[in-house]
Formats: C-alpha cells, structure tokens, sequence
C-alpha cells in the first residue's frame, strides 16, 4: 500500500493486508494522533488496509507554547 | 466496524466513550458535546453576539462551524500574526472558509498593528508561543471590547486543556491554575468573558469533524512549535490515554470540578490600565505594550548599526 503522511508530505509504501493499528504503530504513531483516510473515508483502528490501497495519513496534533 | 448507535458502517473508534460512530452519527454527538458545555459553564447566552476567534486550523474553524450549527450568533476574529508564509496561508484558509459561507469576518494584521510575531521572536529573547499568546489576548480582548461583544469564544480542545494542566501542575503555577477554566469570568470592563466550547473535544474529534464536514483546514504546523514544551506534554499524555482511555477527559474534568473551585481564592490584585495602550494591566505596561517598547528599542539600535537582531 502507498502512504502519503501529512503535514510532513512524505511517502511510505508497505507491503501486504494490514490492521491499521499495527500500521500507525509501525510509523512511529500513538492512537487518536493521526486520522487514516483512504479515499473520501476515514479508516478506524481496527479496520484492515489492503495492498493496493492508497492511504493518507494526517496528524492530528496541533500546537504550541 | 458498527456504528454503536445505528449499526451503520463506522469511520471513528472513540476509545474513551467505547463507541464507534459513522459519520452521520458522530457530527450530531461532537455537536452535543459542545452544546452540553456550553449549558454546564453557562458560557453564552441564546442572545449574546459571540467573537470567535479562528487561527486557520482545524479546532477553530471546527468550533465556529459548530456554533453556527448550535444557532448561535457569531464574527469571526482573525489575527494574521505574521509568522512567514504559514501566516498567509492560515489567513487564506480564514477568508476562504468565511467567504464560501457567508459569514463575517473581522481581520487584524499584526504587521500592520506595528508589531508581527516574527519581528518579536527575531528582537527579543521570549520564546516565539510566548510572543504570539500575548498578542492574541490583547487584540482578542482589545477587538471585542471595541466592538461590543461580550464574550470571545476560542477552540482549545481537550488535548490543549490536559497540556496545558500538566504543565501547570508541574510547576504548581497556582496563579494560572486558578484561572484555568472553560469559562474566564470578566474582570474588568475591558476583559470580556472568554470561553473554550471545544475543551472536552480530542484533537482527533476536532479533526474528523472537520473532514466530515469538508472544512478545509491548515495542516501544516506552526513553524515556531517546532520543540515546544506543549506538544512534548501532548505526547506524554497521549502514551498514558493509550494505556488508559479517557484519562485525558479525568484529569481535565475532575480538575474543573474537584479542584479549580478550591483555587479561585488565590489572591490576584485587580487589573490597573495600562499606560501605553489604556487597555487592562497587572503592571504600570501591558505584557504587549512592554514587547512594543522593547523591539522598537532593539531595532533602533540594530538599524543604527550597533547591535544585530
């Protein structure tokens, strides 16, 4: 599956069907830090990605101070 | 995934609440929750002309969408702070949000005021955020004194709020934790009431609200947070709420609830006016009217060659 992370625009591209748990884990996310999208949908933990999928994922945190 | 509530297709795991929601589900419950704080703080009144203040970002963009929602009657305040190329296009996602819904739109540059963010971080030794919050309450509370609003409502969330708590506990900050609250009562006629709709919205709710509801956001970061105390106290509390769901919403909560009132007799002398501006002080110069004086004071003796920024 091709990931597109945001906002640091980079490019990822792993391999095989995947829980999106186990995906957000791998690139170093904890839960509820970033939204997956995929397509026009938002994809919860739990879910599985396919191969061919197209992903975004976004970080959520924002901030400063 | 099942929607808990309609057994529709699920976009959303809440592991706090232990539910999952589809969209249609989830916007209505985002809009309950800030409804619901709304009632319990008594933050503004069904009448009330409210001044929202909107960064760009996905908090307040999502909480001026929800107040209109809610029936409210709302401006929106926007303060290009000047901070490069990430203030205009924050500005940009502003008006563009604004414009496509009709809304008013109350826009103030700082460069323009005199004073941008990025000239207070390149003079002085405050740290950037420091700069940019001085300046935010000041015109916040400046803009809708001037313009007769009574309350200024802002999109701290509920990540913000548990930051910023911890921090404050840290350093038992008994002064700023006894101003801590969703709801920041008017002390002076110059101080209007300032409320925080969105404190028990995640940034991740805040965030799938928005992309729900098409509300193109900013996403990029601020380039000064970069480091900043906030977000290291963000993550940290982001690992425990892994562990244990819904401890983010316990420590703000039962704050509010349990402590804060015990908190409200720290002693704090009135507000004085300030003798730069006329707004409210705590010194003989606001915090703003004091980072005024000390760029204009650095960049004259940069641009008379003696001392580089």
């Amino acid at each position: 599956m091709r990931i597109t992370i945001l906002p640091e625009k980079k490019h990822v591209e792993l391999s095989g069907r995947r829980r999106v748990s186990d995906v957000l884990r791998e690139l170093g996310y904890l839960p509820g830090t970033a939204m997956v999208i995929r397509g026009d949908e938002l994809v919860p933990e739990g879910e599985m990605l396919e191969p061919n999928d197209d992903i975004e994922i976004r970080s959520v945190i924002s901030g400063g101070s | 995934m099942k929607c808990t509530r309609c057994g529709g297709h699920a976009e959303v795991k809440l592991r706090r609440h232990n539910a999952n929601f589809c969209r249609d589900c989830f916007v209505p419950h985002v809009h309950r929750q800030v409804e619901r704080s709304i009632s319990k703080h008594r933050m503004i009144a069904r009448d009330e002309r409210v001044l929202v203040g909107v960064s760009g970002g996905k908090d307040s963009l999502a909480l001026w969408d929800i107040l209109i929602e809610l029936g409210y009657k709302t401006t929106g305040l926007h303060l290009s702070l000047g901070i490069g190329s990430y203030s205009d296009a924050s500005t940009e996602k502003t008006v563009a949000f604004a414009k496509a819904r009709d809304l008013p739109l109350v826009t103030v540059s700082l460069r323009e005021e005199g004073l941008a963010v990025d000239d207070a971080t390149a003079f002085t030794n405050r740290p950037a955020c420091s700069a940019c919050g001085t300046l935010k309450r000041h015109y916040f509370d400046k803009l809708a004194y001037e313009r007769g609003f009574p309350v200024v409502a802002t999109g701290h969330n509920l990540d913000d709020e548990a930051a910023r708590l911890l921090g404050n506990v840290l350093h038992w900050h008994m002064d700023y934790l006894s101003r801590q609250h969703p709801v920041l009562h008017s002390t002076h006629e110059k101080f209007v009431r300032k409320v925080k709709p969105m404190y028990r919205c995640s940034e991740y709710e805040s965030a799938a609200y928005c992309f729900f509801r098409g509300i193109d956001y900013i996403i990029e970061e601020c380039p000064n947070s970069v480091g900043a105390t906030q977000l290291n106290h963000k993550h940290i509390l982001n690992q425990l709420e892994a562990t244990s769901p819904g401890s983010k919403l316990a420590f703000v909560q039962e704050f509010i609830d349990k402590a804060q009132p015990r908190l409200r007799d720290v002693e704090s002398s009135p507000p004085r006016t300030c003798e730069g501006c006329g707004m409210p002080s705590y010194a003989e110069l606001c915090s703003r009217c004091r980072l005024l004086r000390e760029v204009a004071s650095k960049r004259e003796r940069r641009d008379a060659g003696r001392v580089s920024p």
